[in-house]
């Protein structure tokens, strides 16, 4: 047997994920986190009399410390295999990236363990973010002047 | 000649370890277990060198023997240098050596051991085994705490030690050949599936063995593989029927018998701890197989190399037991 006609075997032997389940699913738990940040905004703008703009600020900082809170707490990690990218994707998962990192690393020195493996998995976000964002900005002055 | 016969070779004696989730799988005859994956240690790389200790000990102490009555110490694990064995071999002054083939490196430590014995080079050999999911996790993987999204391909890495005695007085369980397997890269590089990775390795040293040893399946009451999981084990038999015409029917993967299906663990168990457990657990303590062939089954991959998408070689070596 050679490789190829063994990466068809690995193929037809490899189980499907079911990616319609998943998305719907992601979706869903996304949409209601999504909600529930709704609502945190409109408590904030109601109760202190804040812009959406403050509040949005605001529910942001409450949203990272939660998600980072639960992680230490140890429970955050079993919501996110549940979860998927329901969770993942928010910042709730880029908080969570950073914290389940520097747990894992304490233990190896606040430089040589913590310190250069925080952003271990964050580290590639905060790049694309920051490169995508500057494209798009750039298309902009490019296109609007 | 890949494969190896041995005439005075026996296993005497063996101690395990178990994680938590082990203990509350499918295992029932370990000599310990854990509650957590700290063990009373700081960290979990200190916990699975407590781990080796704490079965190495046990092995030494029921068999009163010391350090200087042993002649070599063989151990191997999945960590980076396998750093485990090695800290664990710094407290004993025992002659030492180090092996490494990922998932197949209990078999490697038998054949190695067993090699020192037949030749008259050694009487007594200790041979050291250990995984533990949390590491394998963090080397490998993602973070602990990150509970990362997994394939349905993906296997489980077993949290255990196994200790085993090896010598040259005559015991009920007798090593009576090897065949040292051939790394073999069949372009997958997909980390995630590494039942895939190694069932043709396994295939190849099934059939190198039969050949050299002019046997057919029949003359084995079970052939046992490492750690191919749910999908590497359908992927091992097809490969046979199609590219060797077997038919294996007296068959277990040790992969598929260590987790219960309600313990989420996708394709089931893998780690170079899950076979040694299954074999002295289930199929030694059984006492129903007289002739066992055990092929171990290691996915040899780093996590550069897979980076840089070369294809990941497989191994597996064999060893055949007879038990009276």
């Amino acid at each position: 047997m050679n490789k190829d006609e063994y990466k068809k075997l690995v193929k037809k032997h490899t189980p499907r994920e079911d990616k319609l389940h998943n998305t719907i699913y992601a979706f869903l738990i996304g949409g209601f986190v999504g909600f529930i940040v709704e609502g945190i905004i409109q408590m904030l703008m109601n109760m202190f009399d804040l812009t959406r703009v403050v509040a949005s600020t605001w529910t942001c900082l409450i949203v990272i410390f939660s998600a980072s809170l639960f992680t230490a707490l140890g429970f955050f990690d079993n919501w996110m295999t549940k979860a998927k990218a329901g969770l993942l994707l928010p910042t709730t998962g880029f908080a969570h990236s950073v914290q389940s990192s520097a747990l894992d690393y304490k233990k190896e020195g606040l430089i040589t363990g913590l310190g250069s493996n925080f952003f271990k998995l964050a580290g590639s976000v905060i790049l694309y973010g920051i490169l995508s964002s500057f494209i798009l900005v750039l298309l902009k002055v490019i296109i609007h002047g | 000649m890949a494969s190896k016969k041995f005439t005075n070779v026996y296993i005497k004696d063996n101690f395990a370890i178990v994680g938590p989730l082990e203990r509350d799988g499918l295992l029932k005859n370990y000599d310990f277990s854990m509650d957590d994956y700290y063990y009373g240690e700081k960290t979990f790389e200190q916990a699975e060198i407590k781990m080796q200790k704490v079965v190495m000990d046990n092995l030494l102490l029921h068999n009163k023997l010391t350090d200087s009555k042993i002649d070599l110490l063989v151990g191997g694990d999945l960590l980076n240098q396998i750093c485990i064995s090695n800290y664990n071999a710094a407290k004993y002054r025992i002659p030492y050596l180090g092996v490494y083939s990922a998932c197949a490196s209990f078999i490697e430590g038998l054949i190695v051991s067993s090699t020192f014995i037949e030749s008259k080079q050694a009487k007594t050999v200790v041979n050291i085994t250990s995984s533990h999911n949390l590491n394998a996790e963090r080397q490998f993987r993602y973070p602990v705490e990150y509970g990362a999204i997994k394939k349905h391909t993906t296997t489980f890495t077993t949290t255990g030690a196994c200790a085993t005695l090896l010598t040259n007085e005559v015991t009920n369980i007798k090593i009576e050949s090897a065949t040292i397997g051939k790394a073999l890269d069949m372009g997958l590089n997909d980390a995630n599936n590494m039942g895939a990775i190694m069932a043709p390795a396994a295939a190849e040293t099934l059939v190198t063995h039969l050949n050299e040893m002019k046997r057919n399946t029949s003359y084995y009451d079970l052939i046992l593989t490492g750690d191919l999981g749910k999908v590497g084990k359908e992927l091992f038999l097809e490969v046979l029927r199609q590219s060797h015409n077997i038919e294996l029917k007296k068959y277990i993967d040790a992969g598929c018998e260590i987790y219960t299906n309600n313990q989420e663990t996708y394709a089931g168990a893998s780690g170079p701890v899950a076979l040694p457990l299954v074999l002295f657990d289930k199929i030694l303590g059984c006492k129903k197989y007289k002739k066992i062939l055990v092929i171990a089954t290691g996915s040899l991959q780093s996590v550069q190399l897979a980076n840089q998408k070369l294809g990941i070689p497989g191994i597996a070596h064999a060893i055949s037991l007879e038990v009276s």
